[in-house]
């Protein structure tokens, strides 16, 4: 009884955290900070900041991050499912409603005129979330050299019109860590 | 069998969508740009519509694509596809590896492919640019500059600038949505 209890608060916490988050990223880490930290005091801060780093390091929305660790920790793999589902159920069911209606509604001129401009902003912004997350990349050469390299044989390939899948960047971009990390101890044992 | 199809592709998106927010970005474009689901122009509105709408983009382009293409069945697969793979990882760390982000080799691969996603992301913008407001998207393309897309681009970039400076935050993807919304049903229409 108490279980169920409790899987049902899970569910509408992040039921309402799903509900009144927009675009994501660094806003969400505020709300949930808010509501998950200070208003039900569910998991201390220094926890919180722990699930933020995790977060940022596997891939996924914080948000859903957020809410299978801390649904897990409340009331198990239950617990996960519960939360995890009430905070990806909101933004499910409104996306599902806009579809219906979506292509009848850019059918309309006007509105196929309005989403022409749309995309000039749209490409602003992935630009621009871009440019932030590289404000904050580290600068390391080995980093600067992964950055460059990537852009450079993105943008060639993609111009040339061979298929190389993001897959294979992101894991030879891993490899390339994992291979410095391994010479960068090897050298630390060495001075031992 | 087009749900199977939808629920792996959205896996393999889901598992690989570091970075957060556009990280997933440059793998959805060549995967579902690539199946033929989207044009290059839908991908752009349904990424409006995701910006402008509650919840984490990559899901919401999940639910949107997977509807698109399959109904409230293919939206659901979409959408648990992409999910899945975080909830399957975070599930681990929580349950036995709460120290797994202390490990070396872990911040090691990690540290590699930060800058890889950094990358992705840039070049995806990059050529997003050309395709768009150029019409140029492989060798060979003649370039066929939209100039009224070229003027909205500057108009938000010129705003977003000003706010920034005058606020030091970032305007929300909204308010850009909105102004270029505006500026293209009148550019456009003329």
């Amino acid at each position: 009884m108490k279980k169920s209890k409790t899987l049902l608060e899970l569910f509408l916490a992040f039921l309402k955290i799903g509900a009144f988050t927009f675009g994501g990223g660094y806003a969400m880490i505020a709300i949930l900070q808010n509501e998950l930290v200070q208003k039900k005091a569910w998991i201390a801060e220094d926890e919180f900041l722990d699930i933020v780093a995790v977060a940022e390091s596997t891939p996924g929305p914080i948000a859903i991050n957020a809410a299978t660790y801390i649904g897990y920790k409340r009331a198990g793999v239950l617990g996960s499912a519960a939360a995890t589902v009430g905070v990806v159920l909101p933004s499910f069911v409104i996306i599902y409603v806009i579809s219906l209606f979506f292509d009848a509604f850019i059918a309309l001129t006007v509105v196929k005129n309005a989403f022409r401009g749309i995309q000039a902003a749209v490409v602003y912004l992935i630009l621009a979330a871009g440019v932030r997350m590289l404000k904050k990349l580290r600068r390391d050469p080995v980093s600067v050299t992964l950055l460059c390299l990537t852009v450079a044989c993105m943008v060639t390939l993609s111009i040339l019109a061979v298929s190389f899948s993001t897959i294979f960047y992101i894991l030879l971009g891993g490899l390339v860590g994992f291979v410095v990390w391994l010479c960068q101890r090897q050298r630390g044992g060495d001075a031992k | 069998m087009i749900f199977l199809r939808l629920f792996l592709t959205f896996f393999e998106i889901g598992a690989v969508s570091f970075g957060g927010g556009y990280g997933m970005l440059a793998l959805m474009r060549e995967l579902v740009v690539g199946n033929g689901w989207l044009t290059e122009e839908e991908m752009l509105r349904f990424i409006a519509v995701s910006e402008s709408t509650p919840g984490p983009i990559a899901v919401n382009m999940a639910t949107f694509i997977g509807s698109h293409e399959g109904g409230v069945l293919g939206a659901a697969c979409a959408t648990l596809g992409v999910v899945l793979p975080s909830f399957i990882i975070i599930l681990i760390i929580a349950a036995v590896l709460r120290n797994l982000m202390k490990y070396g080799a872990v911040q090691g691969v990690l540290s590699g492919i930060r800058p890889v996603v950094v990358g992705l992301i840039l070049a995806t913008a990059g050529t997003m640019l050309l395709s768009t407001l150029f019409g140029f998207s492989h060798a060979g393309d003649a370039f066929a500059p939209d100039l009224i897309g070229i003027a909205i681009s500057a108009v938000v970039a010129l705003v977003a600038f000003l706010w920034k400076r005058k606020t030091k935050k970032n305007p929300s993807a909204i308010l850009l949505i909105v102004i270029a919304a505006v500026l293209g049903a009148v550019g456009y229409g003329i």
